[in-house]
């Protein structure tokens, strides 16, 4: 048995974030387990740039800004594995991991930080008919192709789903001299980043089909032809509107699912919108000692937003082994309601707040002109205006509950209002 | 000069050729895919059934009920997964309940033993999950699940290793008579034995066809199917068989021997021999289906949906025999349901058939009837992986995530005899990339895999079929 402070699983953004974090906050025996070769999770295949405008104020790439983590983690002199799967969490904090040179490891941890990220949604999540060729790949998938192995994955493309790694893979395989035919989207609004519409689709004239899915595939060996429709407002397909184009590839950017196996592995409990554990103020989830931040908790559309985040949680874990986190104490519960799908954190511990709280949340359609409403005992105790308001942005509040007594309330509910003219 | 070739490499085709090698004979089996077990078997119910189905009397009747005896022996020779759980046939009304008396009575004048007629508390004892409007059932225990592609990919390594040759993206063009046997053009080679069995599945009237009269046809009938991720694999435990009525036919739910779930299969006559697609129509109606089957069912947890092709003919019987215009050509043909589970018992068959025709054949005494099982890492205790890894490190490398599929256990099925040679071929014999993410994180990496050991370039790897290229070439 090996015994760390902390272990935190994953070395993608949020696990360099959190680990730092913990080490500035004075933990010294602190171990990163990574099954990818490298750190820097998916950073390392993102080589456009927009990343770190928000933290540090220019526009680096993805491998730059894992960069800039793995340098610190490597001055401080953190331990890390690489090449390791963790197979096993625990809800006692053991963690059972495996890798070529050490075989079996079984680690005691004072705290864990979870940080696995997430995988996208296949093709058999969203129920594609046709047949089963080679040429469907996620656009992660090809991404990883692309931009790190260095080999092409198709000619003429069509892309199902406006996450942001779709729309970026269009722009990519454009330069790379394919023929991107069309982005069909299923909702009336693009699950991606407008300045990622505008960047990738609009200035190579890619067209985006609002409204319309994939509902035929072609191709007995290797993608022939993709058929795409529009779809009414239950989603379903519309006959007559096909609309069919002869490829060799689909690339499917159809949403990301937080990676969660081993959290439920160790008993946590997991919120059924975001996919990902309930988690409190200081990132802990429901099984005491256990973090979680980044995309394994909620799918973020900002890696700035990742490491802030990852950085509550390290600083969580790190005050959680010095025994100055208080876990009984008035605690409050955070509920998103009428257009906001959830909120991050799902619970606030008032002791263990610096004040004010960033909260994080995402809304589940396209609103413009409205205000986002905090109430409390019902009252409001915070409202903030937003000119528009889309499913692939998240929103974050800063909250001060100096000021506020909860008293007997209920919790803290988040709203859409639309706002009177 | 072969003594046997064996077109076809199915399921039917690889139990054929491994009975054959139990012989002194010179046997040859070839395929037009690049791997066996590429097509029916690949895409099906996965079903051992017990034998109520078969109108008695016939091929199918007798061959279920003898295949279904023979599953436990082979599939313990072979280390392939096969688990005896037991159907049900659920009624939902008294009509249902009729149809399900007559199953029973059928199944008895067929010799199937340990059936029950359930009444719908007993049901619901067994299966929890199902729907509380059900009526009474008919419990099968003999029936049983099998890993189809696992099994027919065992058979062709266990032949493999008994003397049978094999020969893969050979798709068979020609066949001529010449004297003391024939002549087969498949691929660019030509091949002469002196006897034919065609095992060609859904082709296998053409190939019939090239030498014989058009005695028969093969009318393909497609199958959907949705699997789900384990998570609720534990839903069912036993084969769930809606009754066939009216309202369907005999839509089944039933974990598979990987503990996923699987429903389906819808039945719909094609025109084409390649319609390999699914459906939107299809699937909504094995979902609906389902759903009405159980209590709950969430389609969020479906991982992926396939077709299969069966093997139908007009007389809705077996073909087992040889051609009455060509000597020692034997067709091994209409092989649809129950033919999976009458495969052993075909194979039975069709040595009797061949015995009539080589006098003295002789037995091989040096006939190894076993195979070494796949190497399945996460099974082993913690003190044999360590061991593992230590003496090959390549154990302690997880290349699948999802399901824990380390690379050796990879390298382990490529290197063996009717090795995996695609990724979907890596897939059926080890499963990375059977799991939640359907192999977007492992795939680049198993294809490094297979270049490496078969010493190709990495844009030579195929997905399943020939031309399944996956990269078009490097970036600029």
């Amino acid at each position: 048995m090996l015994y760390y402070d902390i272990v935190v699983i994953g070395g993608g953004p949020a696990g360099l974030a959190a680990a730092i974090e913990a080490r500035k906050n004075g933990v010294k025996k602190i171990l990163i387990i990574e099954r990818d070769r490298e750190l820097g999770g998916i950073l390392q295949q993102c080589i456009h740039n927009g990343f770190g405008l928000h933290i540090f104020k220019e526009e680096l790439t993805g491998p730059e800004y894992a960069e800039r983590f793995i340098k610190e983690l490597i001055t401080m002199g953190i331990e890390y594995k690489l090449d390791t799967m963790a197979l096993e969490v625990s809800d006692n904090k053991v963690i059972t991991a495996m890798n070529s040179t050490d075989g079996i490891l079984h680690i005691q941890a004072k705290a864990i930080i979870l940080a696995m990220g997430c995988r996208e949604r296949t093709r058999g999540a969203i129920r594609i008919p046709g047949t089963r060729p080679a040429g469907v790949l996620t656009a992660g998938t090809a991404q990883r192709f692309v931009n790190m192995e260095g080999y092409m994955v198709g000619k003429r493309i069509v892309i199902l789903g406006s996450g942001d790694i779709g729309l970026i893979m269009a722009r990519r395989l454009t330069l790379e001299g394919a023929d991107v035919l069309a982005v069909a989207e299923l909702m009336p609004y693009s699950g991606g980043l407008t300045r990622n519409i505008v960047q990738c689709l609009e200035d190579y004239n890619i067209p985006l089909y609002l409204n319309h899915t994939v509902v035929n595939i072609e191709g007995h060996d290797r993608v022939e032809a993709v058929t795409i429709a529009q779809v009414d407002n239950k989603l379903k397909s519309i006959k007559g509107t096909e609309k069919r184009f002869e490829c060799d590839t689909l690339l499917l950017s159809v949403g990301l699912i937080p990676e969660n196996e081993l959290s439920k592995s160790a008993g946590i409990e997991l919120d059924n919108v975001t996919g990902g554990p309930i988690v409190n103020e200081s990132m802990e989830t429901s099984v005491e000692g256990i973090f979680a931040c980044g995309n394994a908790v909620h799918v973020h559309d900002l890696v700035d937003w990742v490491t802030e985040e990852s950085k509550r949680a390290g600083s969580g874990a790190a005050k959680y082994i010095q025994g100055q986190i208080e876990s009984d104490c008035k605690s409050i519960k955070l509920k998103g309601i009428n257009g906001v799908r959830y909120v991050v954190p799902h619970q606030i511990r008032l002791d263990n707040i610096e004040q004010p709280v960033e909260l994080m949340m995402r809304v589940d359609n396209i609103y413009k002109d409205i205000k986002l409403i905090i109430k409390m005992n019902g009252e409001v105790i915070k409202e903030v205006k937003r000119s528009h308001v889309a499913p692939g942005e998240m929103e974050s509040i800063k909250l001060d509950l100096s000021k506020f007594t909860p008293g007997d309330s209920d919790g803290i509910f988040i709203e859409i209002v639309k706002e009177e003219v | 000069m072969y003594d046997i070739t064996v077109i076809g490499a199915g399921v039917t085709g690889t139990f054929i050729a491994r009975e054959l090698s139990k012989y002194q004979l010179s046997v040859l089996l070839i395929d037009k895919e690049n791997d066996v077990a590429n097509g029916t078997t690949k895409a099906n119910s996965a079903i051992v059934h017990a034998g109520f189905d078969a109108t008695e009397g016939t091929l199918k009747a007798k061959l279920n009920v003898r295949g279904n005896e023979l599953y436990e022996e082979i599939c313990k020779e072979l280390h392939v997964p096969f688990k005896r759980i037991g159907s049900l046939v659920i009624a939902f009304d008294k009509q249902e309940m009729e149809t399900v008396h007559e199953l029973f009575e059928r199944g008895t004048k067929n010799g199937v033993p340990q059936m029950e007629l359930l009444d719908k508390e007993s049901v619901l004892k067994l299966e929890n999950n199902l729907s509380e409007e059900i009526i009474g059932a008919l419990y099968a225990k003999t029936a049983g699940i099998v890993g189809p592609w696992e099994l027919a990919i065992a058979l062709a390594e266990n032949a493999l290793e008994n003397g049978v040759e094999l020969l893969l993206n050979s798709p068979v063009t020609e066949i001529k008579k010449i004297v003391g046997g024939y002549c087969i053009a498949a691929g660019d080679r030509k091949i002469e034995c002196k006897m034919i069995i065609n095992c060609a599945g859904i082709h296998s009237d053409d190939i019939n066809n090239l030498v014989n009269s058009a005695s028969f046809e093969i009318l393909p009938n497609r199958g959907e199917y949705n699997l789900f991720d384990k998570s609720v694999g534990n839903i069912v435990n036993t084969i769930v068989f809606r009754c066939p009525s009216e309202a369907g036919k005999g839509v089944v739910v039933m974990p598979t021997v990987h503990g996923n779930l699987l429903i389906g299969p819808t039945s719909e006559y094609v025109d084409s021999k390649a319609s390999f697609d699914t459906t939107l129509e299809g699937l909504t109606s094995i979902n609906e289906h389902t759903q009405h089957m159980l209590k709950q069912l969430s389609l969020q947890s479906v991982i992926t949906s396939f077709t299969g092709l069966r093997a139908k003919t007009r007389t809705q019987d077996f073909i087992i025999e040889e051609s009455k215009e060509s000597l020692g050509f034997f067709n091994v043909a209409g092989i649809d349901s129950p033919g999976l589970t009458s495969a052993p018992a075909i194979a039975e068959y069709v040595i009797e058939l061949v015995k009539r025709r080589i006098e003295n054949i002789e037995i091989k005494h040096d006939f190894n009837p076993y195979r070494r099982p796949n190497i399945q890492f996460m099974e082993l205790p913690d003190i044999e992986k360590a061991k593992l890894i230590e003496k090959d490190p390549s154990f302690g490398r997880i290349i699948c995530r999802c399901e824990h599929i380390t690379e050796g256990e990879i390298v382990d099925v490529i290197k063996r005899k009717a090795g995996a040679r695609t990724l979907d071929g890596v897939k059926r014999r080890a499963r990375p990339g059977s799991g939640r993410c359907q192999g977007g994180f492992c795939a680049p990496r198993v294809m490094e895999i297979l270049a490496r050991e078969q010493e190709i370039d990495i844009t030579e790897v195929v997905k399943c079929g020939l031309d399944s290229y996956i990269l078009t070439g490097k970036t600029k």
